[in-house]
């Protein structure tokens, strides 16, 4: 990295290797709490936009330009089920939107904490990274597709596909699934309170789905395992925070897994690709 | 000559007799960073059959135990507002050859941990390090996307703040 300058630090003699930089920071300096170039924001500084009339992209912007002005809290009325409402955030943030989105609502955001007072359409929330966006109502399909972090809630169903190629983060449905749920999913956890449809957790990886109720049927690959202790007390307190109304209890949930024998495909011989796909 | 050629031979197969010996832990663990690690040296027959290994040499789906929790990483989830780890959930602390190190997903490298901090022998006290060196890390004025954001940002969208 030209222009950085070699910080002096006990970890100079370190050998990277593989693709490390060579960068040194210090572990115990001052704590530091700010991300740099983001804008500081005060949650108690509250302001309104009215989404009536305007387009997606003027919506965003008002939002980044009320988000440099300091203001943590800010309130989206007469959304109006449009398109791309909330997409791109990086910043910590208190977005309440007083009613339903479109498709690619909330996309791409890294940080901040989202309500939405009624319902999504496709792909809502899609990758992720950090930040917490809860839906009041239903969730269309590909609900957290390719998720990469944070926690994904919808208090009523989901539709197909939800967390489609996800690589991390945790999705709360405290409805039910539809089919295809945790479809590819990489890594990451989805707690569906009630009934999933069809080819659950169909190619995953890796990654863990929780389910209330019953499955319609797993996918390939997706198998049960065995919910710990451990994660049954993680679970009690997923459905709390989150303010969900669950008649399941946590130690009742079903855990399923990968099975693990997609793991190397490309390595396997025709016959042993045609034993796993059936 | 044809003397010479039979002692090279055997010479060689002793010594990667004895290289084998050396790798292999009898005990069944590997220790890395100061930690006994299990699964390295562990072949079933499907990895044999690939002919290599598979999957991670750390529990990857493993959920944090909050009583693991250090005080930076309680100070940094009152200050993001959020009720839990969030999106630290899946930072585990994994391994760059046999250096502990943890990935950063925004400079798309490894963060591998200084060699004066002890690693503990308990997953969930490794991962909370990690969480912790992680965050240290983003937020420190070194980070590489700190130069490329100071490179790259134009428009008005992406005002820096210094």
């Amino acid at each position: 990295m030209a222009g950085l300058t070699k910080k002096t630090s006990a970890f100079d003699d370190e050998n990277l290797s593989g693709r490390s930089q060579k960068l040194f920071f210090e572990v115990t300096e001052e704590e530091n709490f700010t991300y740099y170039g983001n804008h500081e924001v005060d949650f108690n500084k509250r302001t309104s936009i009215d989404c009536e009339g305007i387009t997606a992209h003027d919506l965003n912007q008002k939002i980044r330009d009320a988000i440099k002005k300091g203001y943590g809290s800010i309130v989206i009325k007469n959304p109006g089920a449009k398109h791309s409402l909330g997409v791109g955030i990086l910043n910590k943030l208190n977005l309440i939107f007083e009613g339903s989105l479109g498709y690619f609502g909330i996309g791409c955001i890294d940080g901040p904490t989202v309500r939405i007072n009624g319902r999504v359409g496709w792909s809502c929330a899609e990758n992720m990274m950090s930040g917490k966006v809860v839906v009041e109502n239903n969730a269309g399909s590909c609900f957290g597709a390719a998720l990469r972090g944070g926690d994904l809630i919808v208090k009523g169903d989901a539709g197909a596909r939800t967390g489609i190629d996800m690589k991390g983060g945790t999705i709360l449905i405290g409805g039910n699934a539809g089919a295809y749920t945790g479809f590819m999913m990489q890594r990451g956890r989805i707690i569906v309170c009630g009934n999933v449809n069809a080819n659950m957790g169909d190619s995953m990886y890796d990654g863990i789905i929780f389910v209330g109720g019953e499955p319609h049927s797993l996918g390939t690959d997706c198998v049960q395992g065995e919910l710990n202790e451990h994660e049954v007390r993680w679970l009690e307190q997923k459905i709390k925070n989150a303010e969900i109304d669950c008649k399941v209890p946590a130690s009742k949930f079903k855990k399923y897994v990968a099975g693990r024998m997609l793991w190397n495909y490309d390595n396997l011989e025709p016959a042993e690709k045609k034993g796993i796909l059936g | 000559m044809v003397k010479k050629k039979i002692v090279k031979k055997k010479t060689t197969t002793a010594k990667s007799k004895k290289a084998v010996k050396k790798s292999s832990n009898p005990k069944g663990y590997q220790v890395v960073g100061g930690a006994k690690l299990k699964d390295k040296e562990i072949k079933t027959s499907r990895e044999k059959m690939i002919g290599q290994h598979i999957g991670y040499r750390y529990d990857v789906n493993l959920i944090p135990d909050y009583k693991h929790l250090t005080p930076f990483l309680k100070q940094y989830i009152e200050i993001m507002g959020w009720d839990d780890l969030n999106w630290l959930e899946d930072i585990h602390m994994g391994f760059e050859g046999d250096t502990p190190a943890v990935f950063d997903r925004n400079a798309n490298a490894w963060i591998t941990l200084p060699k004066k901090i002890k690693l503990p022998k308990n997953q969930q006290d490794r991962d909370m390090l990690a969480r912790e060196l992680l965050i240290k890390f983003q937020m420190s004025p070194n980070h590489p996307l700190v130069q490329l954001k100071r490179t790259y940002a134009k428009g008005d969208n992406f005002q820096l703040v210094e």
